[in-house]
């Protein structure tokens, strides 16, 4: 699923620190969630890898070893070892091990360049931690919990129907 | 007809007893198995906890150690074994005769598998290795055609098990030395075919181009499905034709042919794929599962789903159902 213009536009405009902000409380969270997320990385922990939605005008940098996300304007994205590129949705389901890495590549979908070792770590690392987006960010909304976890997990069912129609 | 299962992880290791594995087949993360991938693969600890949730469910945990032991750290592939056997494997699956030896010594109550990589494929290997070191079964190398593996099943004592989808190798298991020549490390000694320290993709226009080492493996034009990196599926120049010289990028799939497998005298159908994500494994486990229990008539059906998770999304029955002789 491509996410609509009118959903992406605002990003355009919106300060890039407030994205960033953003950003990190969501990041800080499940890695608070997960703590031994980067732990099947090994040597690739200190590798940078550049996560590049295709339909955003942004680009994620995540710095395993130090924790950090950073939030990049396209076309200016710092240097990565390993970058992945793919639609929003489908980087998020891949992130939670929702879709088969390979299947989506397979496809063409997804597009890999760099450390492919490196990439390849991250994959497995993140495949094997069992990351629930909505729930880790309903964890963060206080006596909202609930109602955030729901909403979120309805956008997602909704998001990846689609996808799960078409590679599982 | 037990249903083998593959993880490349816990998480997936859970999928698979979830979605209805009888066994899940797992390695050490270290080169003692052939799926020594980055990342993957489990630590005693982890090993530990998912053969105790297996048995919870009456699931059996299968541990690969089957690359081949070099000289002088025989060391790593012992100490595999000996901690497998320690942690309650429910059988070992083992391509090295050294290594087959010491289990059958020091463990002689540990079940013991054979392993694709042993490439035994014929009556007289299987028998040697049923006698010498008391294998109790084989799985079979994807060389051979049903009624190959039913003349087979005749001759030998022990229980097979075959590979019925998933990734398909060239045919030489156990004795592929293409990824050794291409980048110096193999399945069968480092546990890596192609590895990924040697790959790389980048676009080229509208072509994907797969690299490995200092070969170009392929280019896919927009819209081709993508493969594996591998040397026995790159698309080479021979003579005035542009093509595939060993094998198209395509997975195995001989789910239409599970009744004539049974009546050949298989007991066990293996799922390839422990270096894929838990999504494959969940979806892959229970589509198979359902179709060893369904009729005929209803398996093409649930399993034409399982195309798109295919390398290059097409399926072939290769060896099985050999048509090129």
């Amino acid at each position: 699923m491509t996410l609509p213009f009118a959903m992406t536009a605002p990003l355009r405009f919106a300060p890039l620190p407030l994205i960033e902000h953003a950003t990190r409380l969501v990041f800080a969270q499940v890695v608070r969630q997960h703590p031994d997320l980067f732990d099947r990385l090994g040597e690739h922990a200190d590798k940078r890898y550049a996560f590049v939605p295709t339909d955003l005008p942004l680009g994620f940098l995540i710095e395993p070893a130090a924790r950090r996300i950073s939030v990049h304007r396209k076309p200016h994205l710092p240097a990565a070892d390993a970058c992945m590129g793919g639609t929003f949705v489908l980087l998020l389901a891949l992130l939670e091990g929702q879709l088969d890495g390979d299947a989506v590549f397979f496809s063409r979908s997804l597009t890999i360049t760099g450390d492919m070792e490196a990439m390849l770590a991250l994959r497995n690392a993140l495949d094997d931690c069992n990351i629930d987006l909505p729930a880790d960010i309903a964890r963060m909304s206080g006596p909202f919990a609930p109602l955030v976890r729901r909403a979120a997990s309805e956008i997602r069912t909704r998001a990846l129907s689609g996808e799960a129609a078409r590679w599982n | 007809m037990e249903l083998i299962c593959p993880a490349g992880t816990p998480a997936a290791f859970r999928e698979a007893v979830d979605a209805g594995a009888d066994a899940v087949y797992c390695g050490f993360r270290d080169e003692t198995n052939a799926r020594n991938f980055p990342g993957l693969n489990f630590s005693r600890d982890e090993l530990k906890t998912a053969i105790a949730y297996a048995r919870r469910h009456k699931v059996m945990t299968f541990v690969a150690i089957n690359t081949f032991m070099r000289a002088g750290q025989e060391k790593l592939w012992h100490d595999a074994v000996d901690d497998a056997v320690r942690l309650g494997a429910d059988a070992l699956i083992l391509a090295d005769f050294g290594l087959m030896a010491y289990t059958a010594e020091r463990h002689p109550q540990q079940r013991l598998h054979v392993s694709v990589q042993a490439s035994a494929s014929n009556a007289d290997a299987v028998k040697f290795l049923v006698e010498t070191f008391g294998a109790k079964r084989v799985v079979l190398p994807r060389i051979l055609t049903i009624p190959d593996i039913a003349r087979l099943a005749r001759q030998i004592s022990c229980e097979i098990e075959v590979f019925v989808f998933g990734g398909l190798c060239v045919m030489a298991e156990g004795r592929c030395s293409l990824s050794s020549y291409a980048t110096g490390k193999s399945p069968n000694m480092n546990g890596v075919c192609s590895p990924a320290s040697h790959v790389r993709y980048r676009e080229d226009g509208s072509e994907l181009v797969s690299e490995l080492g200092d070969y170009t493996i392929n280019r896919f034009p927009a819209g081709e499905a993508a493969g594996y990196p591998t040397l026995c599926k790159g698309r080479f120049d021979i003579a005035e034709e542009r093509g595939y010289a060993f094998e198209d990028p395509v997975s195995l799939d001989v789910m239409d042919h599970i009744d004539a497998l049974r009546d050949a005298g298989v007991g066990a159908l293996k799922i390839e794929g422990r270096q894929r994500g838990k999504a494959y494994v969940a979806e892959v486990v229970s589509v198979m599962r359902r179709a060893v229990a369904a009729d005929a008539t209803e398996r093409p059906a649930l399993l034409s789903r399982l195309r798109r998770l295919s390398e290059g999304q097409k399926t072939t029955s290769g060896a099985y159902e050999k048509r090129w002789r």
